[in-house]
């Protein structure tokens, strides 16, 4: 662990560059990938859907495993975030560069709202019953969108506009996808770890580990539970309406339950309480079923056998509680005194 | 009249979610675990009796019989396998609820992958005529379902009540440390729960069968999640609970249908499930338990 | 902040592990000799709709062999490279980038269900690749852009169809509708009938849905039952027909029941159609068309498959041959000279002989078919534009 001296700030100063560094680089690697035809639209098809599933699994993590309320509608809230941000594009009457932004940002707000209206009554609930009362909802939310004609009903909403004005060179538009996709889950993960790492996070941390305790011990447990509920939704939106300027067509039947067990999967498997884990997870199984196209009869199958066989043998998933750690990393492999072989820290 | 004959329609569904939601009540009473998984025994009960009357021809008993036998075993297999090694250990009760979740997932891809997605017809499964009652002409087969459902429920509280294992099941229920110091083998009481769950959603399963003749591989989930619904709102560990909530949540549907709102049945039956949570968590018949620190 | 690192190493590792093979599981039928047609297919092949997207890509690969065992087009063999898209409109569109951008197609046969078929249409503005469906019946499909096309009627179409159908050869002057609200296809078709029922002065007494999933329906039908119509209207898939024409029988309704296209394959599977006694339903095609070619189709299909065809696998084999028929009018392999040829291309197939209007879609009468003692019995062919 890193010596608690003055330097420290400097320190974190210097780790904070690094990493913006790496991303940096690494964006630059992607994008000029794509500019040189190398990663062509099938591959960042791919890639794009990963960047929101990370958004999706990392954010359903702030709730489930950071706060350890199992949530069961986290694909309703990405789905009031989709038809949000794909009606305000279809409908605005602005230039799509101007109306996609604005349309993220309300597509994260409209799903907060939402999750208000469903958390202050449901948080008060215990877990197996608040899970179920989440389900619910997000079945509400399915069918309130299924009976209103503005959302397009059973038909769903078509024709969305690609990021784009239409026209636009294939290249670019592939290129201007990937950078909202990339950064716009950076940033989710960095405002998640920024929240889990402060007080408000161990706040969280500590409703998990035993809610009443935390409240005697002055944790303001209702606002906390609503804030951790807040962001995961306003993040499940943000990344529907990606998912809806990515497909370009939207039909209610597809955020269903099934959907939100998906992304619980993800989060499952990569670490209930690890934002790295689910980094991983949601990489991982984005391209699992691309790779394993012969098995895609068994494939949902395999996972719930997984899932089981997970939470049999190991609850706590591939990273556990724990985070990917370079500098621990790095001090593990030059520690050189003949130390178990360092691992991801899981 | 129309009133009263969607109201019949609804006695007959609601006897069915009873029916299931006596599993959920009864296993949920005795480990706190919702087990996602029990709408799927009913698909599972449901394959059994189209396999035996269907594809080995053999008589309505047979079927029944093989079909609560079955069910009764996965059920405990279930338990013993996914669930008991959890309880044991004392795991947090989100990873007993997701381990449901993944058993409930299995069954159903399971059962997609051996019988594909589409829906099977299981005609004839129950003898089908309508009796008049009054001025309103009812299906037979409404009426079997009601009255089976009552016996089975009448059968069930005697078992509960009268009986030793019925005890162990209480005792276990209220306090398994202190059971198991008085002699009951909390695993066996356990397991036995299951069996008598699943037993009863697989006779669930044929009656459901006899009223709406097509199965599909993922027919048990929602109709689990009703019953849970249904045991919620009755009280969630009561007998009588149960089968008042089956016939409140099966006539909800009915008057909504009735009402020309036939797409927010769904979101009803949720609603209730939301109201009830929120005004009376314990459920109508259900007794207030405090979470002591 | 660290795991940032490992996230994107990650996504960097796999990622380029990706863009360096574009290879995997690709499926062909055909031969792949030196000179060839690439053509490629979308279909669900597993999860719900597989039912539908096996037939559809039987249908195709049936044709594809014909074709080719032909001397393929134009003397070239076609090469036909399929994939499996899961009913999900995302895999749909990966799989099409995957077919227009790795495999290099010049044609598309698919999607199946509307959902996908229209975000690979959308998809498609971009390639200006001809597209034809066999089987997606949503009006908006065609209208996503000038190089997508199918083979089947449109759900406005069918409702306008049986509308005009029931007034003026059953009949009919009341008539009630019961649907499925969550589906695009069976509210599409419901919505069709009653405008143009208003339009012909059919009066429709009672317009029930339900929401797809449900099965008891005697709420709707005792409302309907009420109102007593002549016919009763069910656009509704055969899986919930089933149960609600049994449960209608049982409510005691006595309307004259007809139906849509997807009432197709309603008599498997031991179901007891004496509930369906006398119904009709308007089909793509007849199994007892005295046409020679369906019936060697039906014969092949069933020889080659082991299983009966259905009406997605008739229009699959219609709809590839018909874009093997435009690629060979062409006379070359350019996107536009196809999709020019397919916009002028007049067909005769098994589901009857057709052009394409402006929209891209079909003008074909429709056949009429009866369900009579356990059989789909051959009524009529009906075109309303009479």
């Amino acid at each position: 662990m890193e010596k608690k001296t003055k330097l420290i700030p400097k320190g974190k100063l210097v780790s904070y560059g690094v990493n913006l560094l790496l991303l940096a680089v690494v964006y630059a690697a992607f994008f000029a990938l794509m500019g040189a035809g190398v990663i062509n639209r099938y591959t960042a098809g791919i890639i794009t859907m990963m960047f929101i599933n990370i958004i999706l699994t990392v954010s359903l993590n702030l709730v489930s495993g950071f706060l350890g309320q199992l949530v069961l509608g986290h694909a309703g809230f990405m789905s009031v975030g989709a038809y949000t941000a794909a009606l305000f594009t279809l409908h605005s009457g602005l230039p799509i560069t101007v109306a996609f932004p604005v349309a993220i940002v309300l597509a994260g707000v409209m799903a907060a709202a939402f999750s208000v209206i469903i958390g202050v009554p449901a948080l008060r609930l215990r877990g197996d019953y608040l899970a179920i009362i989440t389900l619910g909802f997000g079945e509400i939310i399915r069918v309130i969108i299924l009976a209103l004609d503005f959302t397009g009903g059973a038909k769903g909403l078509r024709g969305i506009p690609t990021i784009l004005p239409s026209g636009s060179d294939a290249t670019v538009l592939t290129q201007v996808k990937f950078s909202y996709v990339f950064w716009l889950a950076a940033v989710t993960v960095m405002i998640i770890w920024a929240f889990v790492r402060s007080r408000h996070g161990r706040a969280v941390i500590a409703i998990r580990e035993d809610e009443i305790a935390a409240e005697a011990s002055g944790v303001h447990t209702t606002y906390y539970k609503l804030l951790a509920f807040i962001m995961a939704a306003f993040f499940a939106g943000v990344a529907g309406a990606l998912y809806a300027h990515h497909i370009g067509v939207l039909d209610p039947g597809n955020f269903d339950f099934n959907y939100s067990v998906e992304i619980l999967l993800m989060a499952v498997l990569g670490g209930l309480g690890s934002i790295t884990g689910s980094i991983i997870a949601a990489v991982v199984l984005t391209i699992l079923p691309e790779a394993l196209r012969d098995f895609a009869d068994y494939r949902m199958l395999i996972y719930a056998l997984i899932l089981i066989v997970v939470m049999l043998f190991k609850p706590s998933g591939l990273m556990g509680q724990r985070e990917f750690s370079l500098s621990r990393l790095v001090k593990r492999l030059t520690a050189g005194k003949g130390k178990a072989k360092p691992g991801k820290g899981a | 009249m129309n009133l009263i004959s969607q109201i019949f329609n609804g006695l007959g569904q609601g006897s069915i979610y009873a029916l299931v939601a006596l599993g959920y009540s009864m296993v949920y009473g005795i480990t706190q675990l919702i087990n996602f998984a029990h709408g799927d025994i009913i698909m599972v009960g449901a394959y059994t009796t189209y396999v035996m009357l269907i594809l080995a021809g053999a008589p309505l008993w047979a079927a029944v019989i093989v079909s609560i036998v079955f069910c009764a075993l996965v059920g405990i297999v279930i338990d013993q396998v996914a669930y008991q090694r959890l309880l044991d250990k004392g795991a947090p009760r989100i990873s007993l609820l997701i381990t449901a979740i993944g058993v409930s997932m299995f069954l159903q891809n399971l059962y997609q992958t051996i019988f594909k997605s589409d829906a099977k017809s299981i005609s004839n499964v129950l003898p089908s005529f309508p009796i008049a009652v009054g001025g309103l002409s009812i299906s037979s087969v409404m009426l079997i379902t009601i009255v089976v459902s009552l016996v089975l429920m009448g059968l069930l509280q005697l078992l509960v009540k009268h009986t030793r294992i019925g005890k162990a099941m209480r005792a276990t229920s209220e306090d398994a440390a202190a059971a198991k110091l008085m002699g009951i083998s909390p695993r066996a009481t356990i397991a036995f729960t299951f069996g008598i769950g699943s037993a009863l959603a697989a006779v669930g399963a044929v009656l459901y069968c006899g009223a709406y003749p097509q199965i599909t591989p993922y027919m048990g989930s929602m109709l689990g999640l009703k019953a849970f619904v249904a045991a919620v709102l009755g009280g969630i560990g009561s007998i009588p609970g149960a089968m008042l909530g089956g016939i409140l949540i099966g006539v909800a549907e009915s008057l909504t249908t009735a009402a020309g709102l036939s797409q927010f049945t769904d979101a009803v039956v949720f609603g209730i499930l939301i109201l009830i949570l929120l005004l009376k968590p314990a459920g109508l018949l259900g007794k207030n338990v405090k979470e002591k620190v | 902040m660290k795991k940032r690192i490992l996230a994107a190493l990650m996504a960097v590792v796999m990622a380029s592990a990706f863009a360096g093979c574009s290879g995997g599981t690709e499926n062909s039928g055909g031969a792949a000799s030196g000179d060839t047609i690439r053509i490629g297919g979308l279909a669900p092949l597993t999860g719900d709709a597989s039912s539908y997207g096996v037939a559809v890509n039987n249908g195709t690969l049936l044709a594809v062999e014909e074709i080719n065992a032909n001397g393929g087009i134009d003397g070239k063999q076609i090469e036909y490279i399929y994939y499996d898209e899961q009913g999900d409109a995302t895999e749909a569109v990966n799989a099409y980038n995957r077919l227009v951008q790795d495999d290099q197609v010049v044609a598309i046969i698919g999607d199946v269900t509307t959902t996908p078929t229209l975000a690979v249409a959308q998809a498609s503005q971009q390639d200006n690749i001809p597209i034809i469906s066999a089987s997606a019946t949503a009006a908006e499909v065609t209208l996503t852009g000038p190089n997508v096309f199918r083979a089947c009627f449109t759900d406005p179409f069918q409702g306008q169809l049986m509308a005009s159908y029931a007034w003026e050869k059953l009949g009919a002057q009341t008539a009630a509708v019961l649907y499925d609200m969550a589906d695009d296809y069976s509210s599409g078709i419901a919505e069709a009938f009653i405008a143009k029922a208003e339009e012909l002065g059919l009066q429709v007494v009672a317009e029930e849905s339900y929401q797809g999933g449900a099965a008891d329906f005697r709420s709707q039908l005792t409302n309907i039952k009420g109102q007593n119509p002549d016919v009763l209207f069910l656009p509704v898939y055969y899986e919930d027909l089933r149960l609600i024409s049994a449960q209608a029988k049982e409510v005691g309704v006595e309307a004259q029941l007809c139906g849509a296209d997807g009432w197709d394959s309603v008599l498997t599977d031991n179901f007891d159609s004496s509930v369906l006694e006398g119904g009709v339903f308007c089909s793509q095609y007849s199994t007892e068309s005295t046409d020679e070619r369906v019936q060697n189709f039906i014969s092949t299909y069933k020889e080659t498959y082991d299983m009966d065809p259905n009406m997605f696998a008739v229009l699959a084999y219609d709809a590839t041959y018909m874009m093997a028929q435009a690629i060979s009018d062409a006379g070359s392999t350019d996107s536009q000279a196809i999709i020019d040829a397919m916009a002028a291309l007049e067909y005769d197939g098994l589901t009857g002989t057709m052009t394409f209007d402006a929209d891209r879609n079909p003008q074909k009468s429709a056949v009429i078919v009866a369900i009579e003692g356990n059989a789909y019995k051959y009524v009529e062919n009906y075109d309303p534009e009479q």
